[in-house]
């Protein structure tokens, strides 16, 4: 239980509910309120990871979201490792898992450490340069190398089994961020009568208040003023409190994406609680109040175990009673450090604080912490440090008026708290497309012209004093309310003000040592002058080339100080260099609340027809058909699909087959110009179509290209019932209104989808009139009554039904359209009815088999959207007569008629028994040298068991011409010869059809 | 199809899902039975005047319900109208509609079938629907009498709002029911986690 | 996601929305009398300014109604939403509409 760093008293942490974490096998111990990072370092475990390059020991730097370092694996059991967690962020729970990560063997001793001694091999830009040369190389070495070493933190290898929840919310005002500048525009918002939403991504709202022990805000104590406005905050009702939440991505038009964490702070979360929860709001009004980043000190070896942001210094000790050293030295060129060193001072620790600047800039603030009794000395510089797995020493020296650097002097210590100034996250103001506008007085970028309704308040906006933060929180607040009013806070005052660091003034040669800028991917100072060196000028360009600032902490704690010392190279001013980009998310957001419920069943509707049960309890296999689950074949015991496939197409042409059409898409066509409408939208001619008979319509895009086919059925002078494609059904109903709603707004013409109103039940073959007879009431079905391609009102058991003739297998074919929850029970029926004639039902297979022996088409199949209706042989069927329809005029395009487009054929092959690959490519001559000229390919190929033998439909180049000729198509082996032939099996003449 | 009820050679309606309710602390959701449904579809003058026909209200603002005794309508679009009825009365409904319609234009079809509706009610009604649907759900967003097509996750839905209650209607195409029904029960689970 | 006012049902988000193209590019009354030349530029030539742009969206999953729209291409803005058939109250800058 013991903790040798826990101060003795004070902080945020529940001393009377102890726990136990692991980490790396070991067990330690801390309280309710630490975070991982605070348990660590109570425990003396400063070392926590290796770097992805270069693989040094690095440890806790930071105490929030920004923490580069402390990057580390929990486990939660199967499926639930989570790599690249923020030891920051990680709220400690009893028996929470942790481990280490990027290394080998073990965190102690890496293997790959080998890297840091072979540092000048690796400067920026290496993997450029090294991997360009010889080509060949990369695939079977580079790649393969470079893969086994890339790639930070381990993935999980079984499913997720975690829930994971979206919401969607609208507020009037979000406000991002709670510390002291959020949680008083909430003060304010939430007073009026409007919607709120404050999101923080701590446990705990208030920011920085957290660890601020000795600032008064109107009198009281910070921590009191906290606990009454948190108060507060709760009892309004209009507020909505998000802890835990980390808005990560601001998009268009004020929609913010937010990731909620539920359950990875609770020991045992409940069952059905989502592990996280992604938000999309969308808020009238934005006010972002997301703090400031602590920026590091640059020197050599800036980077050990131990050195640290002189905040988060503070932060473990006020906030969480963790001493992260017994002797901690400061180094800062800022006011703000002395008020860590004052309170590690205060808590017992010996401190000593090194300042950049000179005696005059922070006279005061120096004599302060001297009279407590710690060594502070100023206008020195840091050289470097000493230890390895732990920081033992930071060597320092006197700067004189000249910039010389005198003798250096190591300061013995186990801990280095530093602060080169700070960087106000700006992060989401510019993901929302606001202009920033470089701040010298504060060596900042800040929020300038805003692009949506956002407004930034205290240190997001580059104000750091307390008192100042409180008063614009509320402003913002009370604004972003549509209530403009103030309030002024007196807060006590804030230690402000830093000098401007970049990579410290230093006696040895900057070329030979490490002085990170971005540590977590390993960039350096001598990198970013190395880019510029090479010719980058670009920031972007140097940011890509370096690396800076492009791994997952976005560069919070790295991304000025690279920026400023890329100026410094370059020759010119910040201004002038410009910022990168910001892009979401702001912290790293899992994959699986992306998803959310999008998973398993949920994945994607599954369309299911009326009668897909009765398929599934007969065994049928299915297959999936855009989102619809089709019966793919009805295989009996001991059947393959060949033999099932074959035995449903020879039922279908011998006796009767019964197939499930249902997923055709059905469009009602209602309205007094219902069939000008038609005669503009199809090919064909609708204008004599008598009611009561039925069409197949070709329709085409303006483009001249076949966009769909079906049948259609005449109701009614002004009502059509339009079949379409199963998978164009969403597509022609689009087109449809598309070109009525804004080409012909004057046809009075009305537009409905009836796909799923009717369950259509095929019922097809020679026994197919009898099968149904007994069943139709109201209707001759003779063929002079009732003619292919009619169609009839009428009544099966009772329930109405749109009674078709139509076929699409060549034999006589009805095809039932009944309202579909009725489908099932007529289903049966018919089933019923046929097993005099050993009715068989059959699936899509078949189906397709079946139409292709008859050399129907499938727009999709045997068109791709570039055939026009002369190519796949429907050239027939336009209307000459009609003046214009869509895609009239394209089919005289000058390519759309010059010779040699490929044309829809049949295909033989010389034995009879091989079934080509559909796609396979056709050639004239397979001796001809590579690349061969290919002039089609196959669209369909089948067994056919009604041919007994293979058949297969082609578009081939200028096909029609080619009848009979021989020709190849690739098959695994090489080339199969194949025979051309009219695109048609069975039945050449078509006269089954009219039974 | 009242007509069929009781005669030997009816068909046997099989509703397109029959799922439990699904019950948690702050939502049920209940598959509604089967009602006679019609998409009414007027030219644009002709629907900026309508007032009422066969007893459903027309004369209601773009995305608002109405109902008068057993009939109701939502209008979907500025000529668009989703009209609602008992099962049994559907061809009566389009009987009157006919008849209330004889010589102006209009398109009426029967979708009875097409659709399935569910209700999704209680206090935590709202927050299950915004696990999939980007609108507004609030009293202010989307108060009492409100309709409208709209989505939810990937399936397309009209959501109507009766009264202020909290109790929404939800419908869809039946082959997405399952999937709708499925979504609305994993977002419902997160009705008692909440602290 | 972009909020888009929909004539009919108000400001809506994006998801229910889909794109159409280009806006004012009325289908010639007569095809068959241009020439080929003509024809493919009514076919396949469209504007794609860095600024406002005139647009085609239909409300798919609302009031399944199509309308124009004024989008800024750069901002994302829009400025201007109004009915199928109708003109906008004022036209992108430099760009007249059919
Ligand atoms: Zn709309």
């Amino acid at each position: 239980m013991k903790q040798d760093y826990r101060l003795a008293k004070g902080g945020r942490i529940d001393r009377a509910r102890p726990l136990s974490v692991t980490f790396n096998g070991r067990r330690l111990f801390g309280f309710a309120g630490d975070t991982l990072a605070s348990l660590l370092l109570a425990n003396g475990q400063h070392l926590v990871g290796r770097s992805f390059k270069y693989h040094r020991p690095r440890g806790v730097l930071s105490h929030g979201s920004d923490e580069p370092n402390a990057l580390l694996a929990v486990d939660r059991g199967p499926g639930r490792i989570d790599p690249n967690n923020r030891a920051s962020m990680v709220e400690a729970r009893d028996g929470l898992v942790a481990r280490s990560q990027n290394h080998w063997p073990s965190l102690d001793f890496d293997v790959g450490a080998v890297n840091d001694a072979l540092a000048p091999l690796f400067p920026a830009g290496f993997y450029y340069k090294t991997f360009m040369w010889p080509r060949a190389f990369w695939d079977r070495l580079y790649e393969p190398a470079i893969r086994a070493a890339a790639g930070l933190g381990e993935a999980p290898s079984s499913p997720d089994p975690d829930r994971y929840a979206h919401r969607h919310a609208h507020c009037d005002v979000l406000i991002v961020g709670g510390g002291p500048a959020g949680l008083a525009a909430a003060l304010a918002a939430s007073a009026t009568d409007k919607s709120v939403i404050l999101a923080d991504e701590g446990a705990e709202l208030g920011g920085a208040l957290l660890h601020e022990s000795s600032a008064t805000i109107d009198g009281a104590p910070a921590a009191q003023w906290l606990a009454e406005t948190v108060k507060t905050l709760i009892g309004r009702a209009n507020l909505t409190l998000l802890p835990r939440t980390t808005a990560f991505g601001y998009y268009n038009h004020n929609h913010v994406a937010l990731i909620e964490r539920l359950a990875d702070h609770l020991a045992a979360p409940p069952p059905d609680l989502a592990r996280e929860r992604l938000w999309q709001v969308r808020a009238r009004e934005v006010v972002l109040a997301t703090g400031a980043h602590e920026r590091p000190l640059i020197f050599a070896d800036n980077d050990r175990p131990g050195i640290m942001l002189a905040e988060s210094v503070r932060a473990f000790i006020n906030r969480y009673a963790v001493a992260p050293g017994r002797r901690i030295v400061f180094a800062t060129s800022g006011a703000s450090a002395y008020s860590a060193a004052a309170d590690a001072k205060a808590a017992g620790v010996d401190v000593a604080l090194v300042d950049i600047r000179r005696e005059e800039a922070c006279r005061a603030d120096a004599a302060a912490l001297r009279a407590m009794g710690c060594e502070v000395l100023t206008g020195h510089t840091i050289i470097g440090s000493t230890g390895r797995k732990r920081v033992s020493g930071l060597i320092v020296a006197p700067i004189d008026g000249q910039a010389k650097v005198g003798a250096r002097r190591t300061l013995d210590c186990d801990c280095v708290g530093l602060s080169g100034g700070w960087t106000p996250a700006v992060h989401l103001f510019s993901q929302s497309r606001g202009a920033l506008r470089f701040e010298p007085a504060i060596d900042g970028f800040v929020p300038d012209r805003a692009a949506q309704a956002v407004r930034s308040a205290g240190a997001s906006g580059g104000t750091y004093p307390l008192s100042a933060c409180l008063t614009e929180g509320f402003a913002a607040g009370a604004a972003a309310a549509g209530a403009p009013a103030a309030r002024s806070f007196a807060a006590s005052a804030t230690r402000v003000g830093f000098q401007p660091a970049r990579a410290l003034p230093t006696s040895r040669d900057a070329k030979r040592v490490k002085a990170f800028v971005d540590f977590q991917n390993d960039v350096t100072a001598k990198d970013v002058k190395l880019a510029v060196n090479e010719g980058f000028e670009s920031i972007e360009h140097v940011k890509r080339y370096t690396t800076t600032g492009m791994a997952t902490d976005q560069g919070k704690t790295s991304n000025m100080n690279a920026l400023a010392l890329a100026a410094d190279a370059l020759g010119k001013p910040i201004p002038q260099v410009g910022t990168t980009t910001f892009r979401p998310p702001y912290t790293p957001v899992s994959f699986a609340a992306i998803v959310g419920p999008s998973r398993g069943s949920l994945f994607d509707p599954v369309r299911k027809t009326p009668i897909y049960d009765w398929a599934a309890e007969r065994g049928a296999k299915f297959e999936n058909v855009s989102l619809w689950r089709r019966a793919w074949y009805f295989p009996k015991p001991g059947e393959d699909m060949h033999a099932a496939v074959a035995r449903e197409c020879k039922a279908a042409r011998g006796a009767v087959g019964l197939f499930d059409g249902s997923t055709l898409g059905k469009i009602e066509v209602v309205g007094p110009d219902a069939a000008e409408f038609m005669n503009r939208m199809y090919i064909n001619s609708w204008t004599k179509l008598e009611p009561g008979r039925c069409r197949y319509g070709v329709m085409l895009k303006e483009d001249g290209y076949i966009l769909d086919d079906g049948v259609v059925a005449r109701l009614a002078p002004d009502r059509f019932h339009v079949t379409t494609t199963t998978g164009g059904a969403a597509r022609v109903l689009n087109h449809m209104e598309d070109y009525l709603q804004t080409e012909w707004p004057h046809l009075d013409v009305f537009l409905t989808s009836i796909t799923e109103q009717w369950a259509v039940i095929a019922v097809q073959g020679p026994k197919a009139r009898e099968t149904i007879a007994p069943l139709v009431a109201g209707v001759d079905l003779s063929n002079e009554a009732f003619p292919h391609m009619s169609v009839r009102a009428c009544r099966i058991l009772g329930a109405p039904c749109r009674l078709f003739r139509v076929s699409f297998t060549g034999e006589v074919g009805y095809e039932i359209n009944v309202p579909s929850d009725f489908g099932r029970a007529v289903w049966e029926a018919v089933y019923e009815r046929g097993q005099a004639f050993g009715i068989t039902p059959y699936g899509t297979e078949a189906m397709h088999v079946l139409r292709a022996e008859r050399g129907f088409i499938i727009v999709g199949q045997e068109t791709d959207g570039t055939m026009t209706p002369d190519d796949v042989g429907l050239a027939g069927m336009i209307a000459k007569a009609k003046p214009d329809f869509v895609g009239k005029r394209s089919l005289a395009r000058p390519d759309l008629v010059a010779p040699g487009r490929k044309q829809l054929v049949g295909l033989l092959t010389e034995d009879p028994n091989l079934v080509l690959d559909e796609g396979a490519q056709i050639v004239e001559n397979p001796a001809m040298p590579i690349p061969m000229r290919m002039i089609g390919h196959v669209t369909s190929s089948y067994w056919s068991a009604n041919c007994g033998r293979s058949i297969a439909l082609a578009m081939i180049a200028d096909g029609r011409n080619l009848m009979g000729r021989t020709l190849h198509a690739t098959v695994a082996a090489g080339f199969a010869s194949v025979k051309v032939s009219a695109p048609v099996f069975v039945d050449p003449k078509g006269e089954r059809v009219h039974g | 199809m009242a007509e069929l009820a009781g005669s030997a050679s009816a068909a046997r309606r099989q509703p397109a899902l029959a799922a439990p309710p699904v019950l948690w602390a702050g939502v049920a959701i209940q598959v509604l039975p089967d009602e006679a449904r019609f998409s009414l579809r007027l030219p644009k003058a002709a629907a900026a005047t309508a007032a009422e026909v066969a007893g459903f209200s027309l004369a209601v603002p773009v995305n608002r319900y109405a109902k008068n005794d057993q009939r109701w309508s939502a209008r979907l679009g500025p000529n668009e109208w989703l009209l609602g009825g008992p099962e049994g009365d559907g061809g009566a409904i389009a009987a009157e509609i006919e008849a209330a319609l004889a010589g102006q234009i209009h398109g009426v079809t029967d979708i009875s079938h097409r659709q399935v509706a569910f209700d999704v009610a209680g206090a935590e009604a709202a927050n299950i629907l915004n696990a999939g649907c980007p609108l507004d759900l609030s009293l202010v967003g989307f108060p009492g009498g409100s309709a409208t097509r709209s989505i939810l996750g990937k399936a397309e839905i009209v959501l109507m709002r009766p009264a202020s209650a909290p109790v929404f209607r939800v419908e869809c195409w039946r082959s997405f029911a399952e999937y709708v029904h499925a979504f609305l029960a994993e977002a419902a689970r997160d009705c008692p986690a909440r602290e | 996601m972009l909020l888009i006012d929909c004539p009919y049902c108000g400001p809506r988000p994006e998801v229910e929305f889909r794109c159409g193209g280009e806006a004012h590019i009325a289908r010639p009354a007569q095809p068959a009398d241009m020439d080929d030349k003509a024809w493919a530029e009514f076919l396949f030539i469209r504007s794609n300014p860095k600024g406002v742009h005139a647009e085609r969206w239909i409300h798919q999953h609302g009031c399944q109604r199509w309308f124009n729209a004024l989008r800024d291409t750069y901002t994302d803005a829009f400025i201007e939403t109004y009915e199928m058939g109708t003109k906008p109250s004022r036209l992108p800058d430099g760009r007249t509409t059919r």
